[in-house]
């Protein structure tokens, strides 16, 4: 039955599907305020976006609501694309998830596909026909929202990955022409990677002539990671540099024997401290208590007055 | 392309400006042995800071250069490697073992400086 219906509905071409599309626009804007409202309503009733307050619920369903008819009507995504882009930058910080996003868009479309059922329930084949322009439209619109919203997500993240992974190898100054790169946790072959690129450009940048590298916080590591960083000691050296290795755990030193560093080549000293002490020595430094510990203020004084 | 030698009171610079063909390799290598006992050198500087690959032949050029200069009475040493060039180099295994390097040419006037005294 429902068959024949639809057989006898003029095959729609892409004019009367714009027609269509632009008569549905102008039903939406008219009933604006009250399919807006119903929405929000639907939103809280559902408990998507906890995150943020019936105000802001409202304010964004307003505008996301003004462009998901625009995008109808005209069937360029451009602009809601960008809103919905700008939109998951601000919500995603408050920890909005991606099916509460998926799950007010299709709220929205089923609010607006309810509304045409009641306009157009009289007319059957019209009804149909409108449903044939609205749902793809709207299928488009849910897609190109919870696409911009994952892509958004896999930014933050990449973005947050990049950060960390900067921040897992510091080169830092510690004085004039002495540089150190304490290092914690596992190495892996990219952090390997990472750790030689910013050290040698560290060490050109600061000019950098001794770097401490303190292994005090790496438990172990595999050859392939111990030959890299015998590599990374030879180049710093081509640059004019002397490198220091201190803290390395009895594995790591039995790794570097297995795999038979010229043990000539690397300058190790057994902790943090004694490295410092050494490079000190090595730049010409002498660093001396000038007060005799017995007349040092105590630190706690300060506290006890 | 013929690489300026500078000399500069004992010391000979010699600063590479583009990358160089084999032979201007060795054109630069024989002019440097040649002067070091003509000019009474002490110390010869190697500037490859423009420099973004350092081949085998370049390094083994670089090599025989320092020790033949050895052998002549004077000192060589190689200033201004570039990080990635001294990664790469390290990884052929072209580590220029028993040449001194500094980071530039200042570092390496002030290590000639220091070796004086």
């Amino acid at each position: 039955m429902f068959e024949t219906e639809k057989r006898s509905i003029p095959p729609s071409s892409d004019e009367t599907a714009t027609t269509l599309l632009s008569e549905l626009a102008a039903h939406l804007r008219e009933s604006r305020t009250q399919l807006r409202q119903e929405w929000a309503q639907r939103i809280t009733k559902a408990r998507l976006l906890t995150a943020m307050t019936e105000q802001e619920v409202f304010t964004e369903a307003t505008a996301v609501y003004d462009q998901y008819v625009e995008a109808l009507e005209t069937g360029t995504f451009e602009t809601l694309t960008a809103y919905a882009r700008n939109l998951s930058e601000r919500i995603i910080p408050r920890g909005v998830e991606t099916d509460e996003v998926v799950g007010i868009v299709l709220l929205l479309r089923d609010v607006l596909a309810r509304s045409l059922f009641a306009k157009y329930q009289a007319d059957f084949a019209m009804l149909n026909r409108i449903l044939d322009a609205y749902e793809p439209a709207a299928n488009r619109i849910a897609n190109t929202v919870a696409v911009g919203f994952v892509q958004e997500r896999e930014r933050i993240i990449r973005e947050q990955q990049e950060a960390i992974r900067e921040l897992s190898t510091p080169v830092l100054q510690v004085r004039e022409r002495l540089l150190i790169l304490p290092i914690i946790g596992v190495i892996d072959p990219q952090r390997a990677r990472q750790l030689t690129e910013q050290l040698l450009h560290g060490i050109r940048a600061t000019r950098g002539k001794v770097v401490v590298i303190d292994l005090t916080g790496v438990a172990a590591m595999d050859s392939s990671i111990a030959n890299h960083l015998v590599q990374t000691v030879e180049a710093s050296r081509l640059l004019g540099a002397t490198v220091i290795v201190t803290g390395l755990s009895p594995a790591i030193a039995q790794t570097l024997v297995n795999i038979g560093v010229d043990l000539g080549k690397m300058n190790t000293v057994g902790d943090l401290q004694g490295g410092i002490e050494e490079a000190e020595r090595l730049l010409g430094y002498r660093v001396e208590q000038i007060m005799p510990r017995e007349k040092l203020a105590d630190p706690l004084d300060d506290i006890a007055r | 392309m013929i690489v300026p030698i500078l000399k500069q009171g004992e010391f000979l610079i010699a600063s590479i400006q583009s990358a160089l063909s084999d032979n201007d390799l060795l054109a630069l290598r024989d002019a440097l042995v040649e002067k070091v006992v003509a000019l009474r050198i002490r110390g010869v500087i190697i500037d490859v800071t423009a420099l973004d690959v350092l081949d085998s032949f370049a390094s083994r050029t670089l090599r025989d250069v320092a020790h033949m200069v050895r052998l002549r009475g004077a000192q060589t040493l190689i200033v201004g490697i570039q990080p990635d060039v001294a990664f790469a180099m390290v990884q052929l295994g072209l580590t220029l073992e028993d040449i001194p390097t500094a980071l530039d040419l200042e570092e390496g006037l002030s290590y000639f400086a220091r070796k004086k005294r």
